[in-house]
């Protein structure tokens, strides 16, 4: 829709001088890679050419002040993650970028199918892999991938869970390469945080960037709460009329607390952590003024390991006692399911697209990156061929560890880690060494390109909704690709445009 | 009152009960502690600096902590102890700690503004440091206390919705204004008044007025009592005078509706604290307090303390069970 009732051609031609960068934009230059605003090759949104026609005569010095006025924003309403060392605490904020990410509803509309039918793949693979192992049978995914991987969970073989949803909340990273093709890094199917900066994101260019949004039609992002707490009432026990959800969390000191809070607040329900519940004639009760009250489904953020002491580590203080064994004889409903870490497993993620294919026999609308399996003949011949130019990752590890960076590496590096993988090929997977999409950034020398991601956030219970928006994450340092917090990554908000 | 329609039966987790409470005694502890040391701060001048500032340890019962960390009690020292050492459990440092990190606990519950009001008054007190607490800058710095906690009383007033949390709140907030009226007039009346009951035209005007002050009872004070001071007047006027805001017969009585409240509209079983309160309550008269004038008035207010602590334990225990 273009924007102010005029029509797109008249739009595009009242701003045609303004898609040349000036002012704020002066000296943005994409290099190589893929721009967000300016789109190279693409047709030009005309909300996008307005939107960059308002930022560029917005001066540098008003764009200062108001990433000032965000981050002090921030900082006061506690949206911050703490960071322990030592004896202190301290409360940082994600810093906030104030140039929205756009995505064009032509875009959304590949996105959006492409994570619905991703979670619908996660979903059938937990069941199958928990139940037949039809797929194992059939030798598409090596049984012992999933059979010996850190995330599979003995305790949920036959277990039946409603809808057979294992991934009721799922967060998937999504790329964009040079040529502006959207790919799928990687699944966050246990339990995925940043959908409460999604809306605070919004909250926020809605303060300050108010005059940048006036009459454009970005999609909202408020219902999110709404959503997931309809989702959670779904797969509570049958028969309960007014089922109570909880959000169950570690606790004040957990550095995704002020998420936690987020969920509570916008679902309505309360907020507890183990000791507030308590497992007793084999249904799960929360400790309320008024005596032990029962609980129906319990949005976890506490990882599989914590859960119950009972079940897993005996260790955990942060878990209830008996929450498995109340789950297995369907006293009560956990999100989400326990044992959905096997498949968002890096392993599992390069047989994403024929476990796609497999159970729902279509082609992926969301491709991976470009991942091989070296335990094939073909892969592995490319890879030694072309080390150079590829990362190549260890299947079992996680957290970036022993992964090679070609481009990075030093002859010595390259030579030991070629040795490695003739010695045991089947440990490892090679990827092409990423050239993340860019999007203008607020920085010390201007605005400047920085590479960027996005999380969507989507909602199962009997069905799949996706949240119009999604985390975009920006990697604030020239040059990096790493868009983690941990890393100096800060995170702008992600208009969908209606 | 109607209670509430509810589609469904909203609960309140036990230990987020007992948060609510402890949120308002810290916000309450760091407008009283600004106040004490804001009147000590102005009536200190001319009198016996140490003899005046040490009363505020001796109030907190603070005496043995005090002395470890400082020599001598004087504005310094006592503003150090009070306004700065987070290692002190009784100084605002720790009591923003604490009611930061119950307001954090609470933060799904609690009104946005109301956090938010909270998490930057902890900042400005984080940010105390020695030279901002200097002699010309201490009345400002207490002034600033004062005022962030009645911004956040005015915030909890207008923003926090009153269902059973609220009642909680109100609760904390009351029986912590109970104790520290009792405290304020048992070390300043033990410390002033003399053994026998002879001696009150003895008594220092400077000091009823800087006791008067600190409980925010001053002008109250003056208007019902024109014509001087009394021992026995200043005594009925903070524990049974139910028109003064801080007055120990007031709060007790507000405690007793926000129980009631709880009882009959959330069914909540608050039958021990109702009796240890009906009982308290009884002696909050000022045929009672004229009894226990005198060398009596202290053990007297000693029971009170005791039994306002037990009351907020009679109150926790009910949903300990």
């Amino acid at each position: 829709m273009p924007a102010g009732g005029a029509s797109q051609t008249q739009v595009q031609s009242q701003l045609e001088p303004l898609l040349q960068p000036h002012g704020t934009m002066a000296g943005y230059d994409s290099g190589g890679f893929f721009c967000e605003m300016m789109r190279p090759g693409q047709p030009q949104h005309p909300t996008l050419t307005l939107l960059m026609a308002r930022l560029a005569a917005l001066p540098i010095e008003s764009l200062r002040r108001r990433a000032a006025e965000a981050e002090r924003d921030l900082l006061e309403r506690g949206i911050t993650f703490t960071v322990y060392s030592d004896a202190t605490a301290i409360d940082r904020i994600l810093p906030f970028d104030l140039i929205p990410r756009v995505i064009t509803p032509a875009e959304w509309n590949q996105i959006e199918t492409g994570v619905i039918q991703r979670v619908r793949a996660l979903n059938m693979f937990l069941y199958d892999i928990y139940h037949e192992r039809k797929i194992l049978a059939d030798k598409i995914v090596p049984a012992e991938l999933v059979l010996k991987n850190a995330g599979y969970c003995e305790a949920m073989v036959g277990f039946n869970v409603p809808f057979n949803t294992y991934v009721h909340i799922c967060g998937t990273d999504i790329v964009r390469d040079e040529t502006g093709t959207f790919r799928v890094l990687e699944d966050n199917a246990r339990t995925p945080s940043g959908v409460a900066y999604v809306v605070e994101n919004r909250h926020m260019s809605l303060r300050v960037m108010s005059d940048l949004m006036t009459g454009l039609r970005v999609r909202g992002v408020d219902e999110y709460g709404l959503r997931l707490h309809n989702a959670m009432a779904e797969i509570a026990p049958a028969g309960v009329d007014d089922p109570q959800v909880v959000v169950l969390s570690p606790g004040i000191f957990n550095s995704a607390y002020f998420e936690h809070v987020f969920l509570a607040r916008e679902m309505g329900v309360p907020l507890v952590e183990g000791r507030d519940l308590t497992v007793e004639g084999g249904k799960v009760w929360m400790r309320t003024t008024s005596g032990l009250a029962q609980v129906h489904t319990i949005y976890r953020r506490i990882s599989d390991d914590f859960l119950d002491p009972e079940a897993f580590n005996p260790e955990s203080t942060l878990g209830v006692n008996g929450l498995i064994e109340a789950w297995r004889r369907g006293a009560v409903a956990i999100a989400n399911a326990v044992g959905t870490g096997v498949a968002d497993d890096k392993a599992i993620y390069a047989y994403m697209p024929r476990i796609i294919k497999y159970y729902l026999s279509e082609e992926a609308i969301l491709p991976n990156v470009d991942t091989r399996i070296c335990a094939e003949p073909e892969a592995l011949a490319y890879t030694l061929d072309h080390l150079a130019e590829l990362v190549v990752k260890p299947v079992a590890e996680s957290g970036g560890y022993g992964l090679l960076i070609g481009p990075h590496a030093s002859k010595a590096q390259l030579a030991e880690f070629r040795a490695m993988l003739i010695a045991d090929p089947s440990n490892y997977i090679r990827q092409p060494t990423l050239k993340l999409s860019v999007s203008p950034t607020l920085c010390e020398d201007g605005v400047r390109p920085r590479h960027i991601d996005l999380r969507p956030f989507a909602v199962t219970g009997k069905n799949t909704w996706v949240l119009p928006g999604g985390l975009t994450r920006v990697a604030l340092r020239a040059g990096t690709l790493v868009v983690n917090s941990s890393q100096g990554g800060g995170s702008k908000d992600t208009w969908v445009l209606a | 009152m109607d209670t509430v329609p509810q589609r469904h039966k909203v609960h309140l987790i036990a230990r987020h009960a007992e948060a609510t409470l402890w949120l308002a005694r810290y916000m309450e502890r760091i407008e009283n502690m600004a106040r004490i040391l804001d009147v000590t701060n102005t009536f200190a001048r001319d009198a016996d600096d140490t003899r005046n500032w040490l009363s505020i340890p001796r109030i907190n019962g603070d005496l043995t902590e005090f002395y470890k960390k400082h020599n001598e009690a004087t504005q310094r020292s006592v503003g150090e102890f009070y306004l700065l050492d987070m290692d002190n459990p009784t100084s605002v440092q720790s009591f923003i700690t604490g009611a930061r990190e119950n307001a954090r606990t609470l933060r799904a519950l609690i009104s946005t503004e109301m956090w938010l009001q909270i998490n930057v008054f902890y900042g400005k007190i984080r940010a105390l440091n020695a030279a901002t607490i200097s002699a010309d800058h201490f009345t400002n710095v207490c002034g600033m206390l004062k005022d962030g906690v009645q911004a956040h009383s005015g915030i909890t007033e207008g923003t926090l919705y009153r269902d059973q949390a609220w009642h909680f709140y109100m609760i904390g907030r009351y029986l912590e204004r109970a104790d520290q009226t009792t405290r304020l007039l048992d070390t300043r009346f033990h410390s002033l008044a003399p053994v026998s009951d002879a001696g009150d035209a003895d008594i220092d005007a400077g000091q009823w007025n800087a006791l008067l002050r600190a409980a925010a009872g001053y002008h109250a004070y003056r208007r019902e009592h024109p014509s001087g001071y009394n021992a026995q007047e200043v005594a009925s006027f903070l524990l049974a005078n139910t028109a003064f805001p801080r007055s120990v017969g007031l709060n007790l009585a507000q405690i007793e509706w926000h129980l009631t409240q709880l009882r009959s509209r959330y069914f909540l079983r608050m039958t021990a604290a109702l009796e240890r309160l009906d009982q308290l309550n009884g002696m909050m008269t000022y045929e009672h307090v004229a009894e226990v004038s005198g060398a009596r008035l202290s053990p007297f207010l000693d029971y009170v303390q005791g039994e306002i602590g037990r009351l907020h334990q009679d109150i926790v225990e009910t949903f300990e069970g």
